[in-house]
């Protein structure tokens, strides 16, 4: 489904990415996990070209996204993101905030869309929140939210930066659940996180990034249990 | 008896004042001068307001494109004309800046625009231009005030640039810079009383007009101070009710 090839990237002088190959096969997740500046984020960035990779190519569904031809808000709409810091609109209402998009790119009617909303917001448990302001709502309420957002463009894979990392830890649980829903009904998803509970749980395949590439790749067992590199066994020393 | 001394006193300078007022303006029609120049102010103002606006947005647009577009993006033919709009925006807003507008004002007047016949459209065009400038800068600071991350949410969900901006940038930009413009257009409609020097009727000609033909320099001087204050009082009024609304999403 994504395959990136022989990614680099730059910022200045300094080399982030150093050359990261990568398959993802549809249904299959994927955690991220790595020490800060290892280029995990970046890494995810490249995928739906929030960052241009300066070398290498990102091909998601047979479309070369680094092509500039490619219509690459088309493939954006195929492509949810969640951050690390929410990023809802504050100045829209939470409903406004999730029908925006697929309204305005004319993808549903409004009441399709609002409809579609209402749904998806009894799946995360706020269904009436639907008038509230961002503003109005708790940390772990505005991540929920701006996955429901992604989730209202009916994405074929979804992409999460650090989704929990600026949430208060008692909240921290209720996006985890979400995404674990998500992850269930068959999503093909890339996390980058430090939730090693929810790589070991979660993930078909764990990648290790260090350094600019990506060091370590195989399943949670593997990773977790029987670490083959150096500096995976430092790095999970470290976090376990 | 006393009493009585003051009473007639008091309707005695009454009087006189009446009298003032009344040839001050009443003779001739001459509060004529006063409400024919108001509505020409207005006017000036309104009009120019708008292209202000227009142009302050758009300038503003293009100085954060450039500056806030990464180079990948700026590749080929539209990041060419994105580059040379930038210079073009930053060479208008140096020279509108820089020079002070009551030369503007006679350089238009006088040389630029002098196959234009109406005195009304120099004044638009001359204050648009030059609060185009101002606006420009003041929007510019709203947009850049917009965490880096709303842009990136927009655009993840697959809308444009453009719509992003529109949709999503603009409006909380709006709301940050609504008291900087409010102060622009306070600025705007009090600078309008240069007009004078290219013959144009405004409300600050119209009182000057009147001190000239009465001798009487307060009267007329203070009745026109009042109505710009006033005009100014109300239109504060107005917006901070606006900018109430507008916080309506920062209930918490």
């Amino acid at each position: 489904m994504i395959y990136v090839n022989d990614l680099h990237k730059y910022f200045g002088k300094n080399e982030v990415l150093k050359g990261v190959s990568e398959h993802i096969v549809p249904g299959e997740k994927v955690v991220i996990i790595g020490p800060s500046g290892s280029g995990k984020s970046t890494f995810l960035r490249c995928m739906n070209l929030l960052e241009h990779p300066t070398k290498g190519q990102v091909i998601f569904d047979g479309i070369d996204l680094t092509d500039k031809k490619t219509d690459i808000n088309a493939v954006r709409r195929q492509m949810g993101m969640v951050f690390q810091h929410f990023n809802l609109f504050p100045h829209l209402t939470i409903l406004e905030n999730i029908t925006m998009a697929p309204v305005k790119l004319k993808m549903m009617t409004k009441e399709q869309a609002t409809e579609e909303a209402m749904e998806l917001l009894r799946m995360v448990g706020l269904p009436e929140k639907a008038d509230s302001y961002p503003g109005q709502l708790s940390g772990g309420q505005k991540q929920r939210i701006a996955i429901v957002r992604s989730l209202a463009m009916k994405p074929k894979v979804m992409l999460f930066d650090e989704p929990t990392s600026a949430l208060d830890p008692e909240m921290v649980g209720e996006v985890l659940e979400v995404m674990k829903g998500l992850a269930d009904k068959g999503m093909t998803m890339a996390v980058v996180t430090h939730e090693m509970g929810f790589a070991r749980e979660v993930a078909d395949r764990v990648l290790f990034m260090y350094d600019g590439v990506i060091a370590e790749s195989g399943t949670p067992d593997q990773i977790f249990n029987h670490p083959q590199n150096e500096r995976t066994r430092q790095f999970l020393k470290a976090v376990l | 008896m006393a009493e009585l001394f003051d009473k007639i006193r008091v309707a005695l300078l009454e009087n006189e004042f009446a009298e003032k007022v009344k040839f001050v303006f009443f003779e001739k029609d001459r509060w004529k001068f006063i409400t024919k120049g108001l509505l020409t102010t207005l006017e000036v103002t309104f009009l120019a307001l708008l292209v202000g606006l227009l142009i302050g947005i758009v300038v503003a647009i293009i100085r954060t494109s450039h500056d806030q577009l990464k180079e990948e993006s700026k590749k080929g033919v539209g990041g060419f004309f994105l580059k040379l709009a930038n210079i073009i925006c930053k060479i208008y807003l140096t020279v509108i800046r820089g020079t002070p507008v009551l030369v503007q004002l006679l350089l238009m007047y006088f040389v630029i625009l002098l196959p234009l016949d109406s005195k009304i459209m120099v004044a638009v065009l001359t204050f648009g231009i030059n609060s185009g400038a101002y606006v420009a800068e003041i929007f510019r600071s709203g947009i850049m005030s917009i965490d880096k991350g709303q842009m990136e949410a927009g655009r993840s969900l697959g809308l444009s640039y453009v719509t992003t901006m529109v949709k999503v940038i603009l409006p909380q930009a709006l709301k940050n810079v609504l008291p900087a413009l409010v102060n622009e257009i306070i600025a705007l409609l009090k600078e309008t009383s240069i007009c004078g020097f290219i013959g144009l009727n405004e409300l600050t000609r119209g009182g000057d007009i009147i001190r000239g033909a009465t001798f009487e320099a307060f009267l007329p001087l203070i009745i026109v101070a009042v109505i710009y204050l006033a005009i100014v009082m109300l239109f504060t009024w107005l917006m901070g009710k606006i900018e109430r609304r507008l916080r309506e999403s920062d209930i918490r």
